[in-house]
């Protein structure tokens, strides 16, 4: 196996960019799914399907949507460019936010159900003891669905680390910038060079496989 | 994903009782019947596989047309593509027929390698490597790209595209490749950096005339590269060997030498060797 610089450097920013990218889906969809889980509000289903259209889209439709959001012309994008004089277009940070848009539906489905499947009981129980709502979901739902949602941060980190489709539309392939492992396979085994694609296949499986091993274990004693 | 849907099923306590499941089963497996026999396996005889430079794709796809109406009963099928990658999906094993690239290196590649069927190879089109901007753009040379305002300029991948090789040509001649090497956004081919600067995710890129004047309205030149600065453009086509059929492969190559065909050339900014 040869692991010449940027090999080296792939690794780093695969690593970089999903590790990245879950703790946005740590910050930003845990709060989702806990309000999904706990909350009735109009448009909840709409949201809950919104976020977790990323999950059955192509990320070719996903990475689509990015750029008409956040290109240099894009609606958000736009205002990005005119009053920053920058655009996330072909950055590490655009790696990031497609990984992020991709995996946050692993979160959003496998936390909601984790937080859903804490007995009610337990929770009325602590509102009838004067636990305020944060202090609840903070000492008894939380840790009730510890593992349920151990299990959707390891696969959303799992999914990030595999991200392809979206990541090549909004960060480019741009080698010793935005190619992530996937990206670098991908330009290795089209200009030939399977020997150097090879090392990197094997070591993005062994990953992979760990993490849905882990995965596997925080689940399964849920039940 | 497996562990997804039967986490989610259990977590939810959703029940699906045995004759649903049974149901959805059998929809299931008939829709996968219909879709096995919809699709014959394998290539029919009666196809030419046509594997194109990107840049030809609009003059092709109308000579294909010409070709279909004038020269044969066979039916063309176009794979356009970066004649790098091209020429790796032929090395790995893709049944082509016909080969154009955009540059000799990549039919020379085949040719080594012994896939050019003797005697076929003509060059039949030239084309010049232009400077392109969106249209609200402010360079007027290959210099500008040096200055401060240019902050991204999209080239193709030179490992596989043609035009990103003139490009790096082009870049050297001029002296600017220390000083623009971390402003260049590699595509994989030269109409993804087309695209790039019609949609003005950058601020420039290297293209060639013909593929500037597909999208006019929402590109514009800034500067021809002159001829000396790179090496010539002009495409080879032949017939590839192994071909399944060598008679409306070779009819195919003549359509695009006869008249008709440099016409179509001509027409969409082709210059003829």
């Amino acid at each position: 196996m040869i692991m010449d610089s940027s090999v080296v450097f792939s690794l780093r920013l695969s690593l970089q960019v999903a590790f990245a990218a879950t703790v946005l889906i740590i910050v930003i969809g845990l709060p989702i799914a806990y309000l999904l889980a706990r909350k009735n509000f109009p448009g909840k289903e709409l949201l809950d399907i919104s976020l977790t259209l990323p999950l059955v889209l192509p990320p070719t439709v996903t990475g689509y949507y990015l750029i008409l959001a956040f290109g240099r012309n894009g609606f958000i994008g736009r205002y990005l460019y005119k009053w920053l004089d920058w655009s996330i277009m072909f950055t590490w940070y655009a790696a990031v936010l497609a990984s992020f848009v991709v995996a946050l539906p692993l979160m959003i489905k496998t936390g909601r159900a984790a937080l859903e499947g804490v007995d009610r009981n337990l929770i009325n129980a602590a509102y009838t003891l004067g636990h305020s709502e944060w202090e609840t979901a903070l000492k008894v739902t939380l840790p009730l669905a510890k593992r349920g949602l151990l299990a959707g941060i390891v696969l959303s980190f799992a999914r990030a680390l595999g991200e392809f489709g979206a990541t090549l539309m909004v960060a480019g392939n741009i080698p010793g910038k935005t190619d992530t492992m996937p990206l670098a396979i991908y330009s290795l085994s089209a200009s030939g060079e399977r020997e150097q694609a090879a090392g990197m296949v094997v070591l993005l499986t062994l990953v992979a496989a760990l993490f849905l091993y882990l995965a596997n274990r925080y689940s399964r004693r849920i039940f | 994903m497996i562990f997804y849907v039967t986490a989610n099923i259990k977590w939810n306590n959703l029940r699906i009782r045995g004759t649903e499941m049974k149901r959805t089963l059998t929809i299931f497996s008939m829709l996968c019947f219909i879709f096995f026999c919809a699709y014959p396996s394998g290539a029919l005889a009666d196809e030419v596989t046509v594997s194109a430079a990107i840049s030809l794709k609009n003059a092709f796809e109308e000579i294909g047309k010409l070709y279909e109406a004038k020269y044969s009963k066979t039916k063309v099928l176009f794979n356009f593509g970066a004649s790098g990658d091209l020429v790796r999906q032929m090395v790995g094993g893709a049944p082509v027929d016909v080969f154009a690239s955009a540059a000799q290196k990549d039919m020379d590649d085949m040719n080594a390698k012994g896939m050019v069927l003797p005697g076929t190879r003509a060059d039949f089109a030239k084309n010049s490597v232009v400077l392109v901007a969106p249209r609200s753009g402010k360079i007027k040379s290959f210099e500008d790209l040096a200055t401060e305002r240019i902050k991204r300029i999209a080239t193709g991948n030179p490992k596989t595209v043609p035009a990103g090789r003139y490009a790096a040509e082009v870049f050297d001649y001029y002296k600017l490749m220390s000083v623009i090497k971390d402003k260049l956004i590699y595509a994989e081919n030269v109409r993804q950096v087309l695209d790039y600067v019609a949609r003005g995710e950058v601020d420039a890129g290297v293209v060639y005339s013909t593929d500037a004047a597909v999208r006019s309205a929402e590109v514009s030149v800034a500067a021809e590269a002159p001829e000396s600065s790179h090496k010539p453009v002009v495409y080879p086509i032949a017939v590839m060997k192994g071909t399944r059929n060598e008679a409306a492969a070779k009819a195919f190559v003549d359509a695009v030498l006869s008249k008709e065909g440099i016409a179509i050339l001509k027409k969409y900014g082709f210059r003829i060797p």
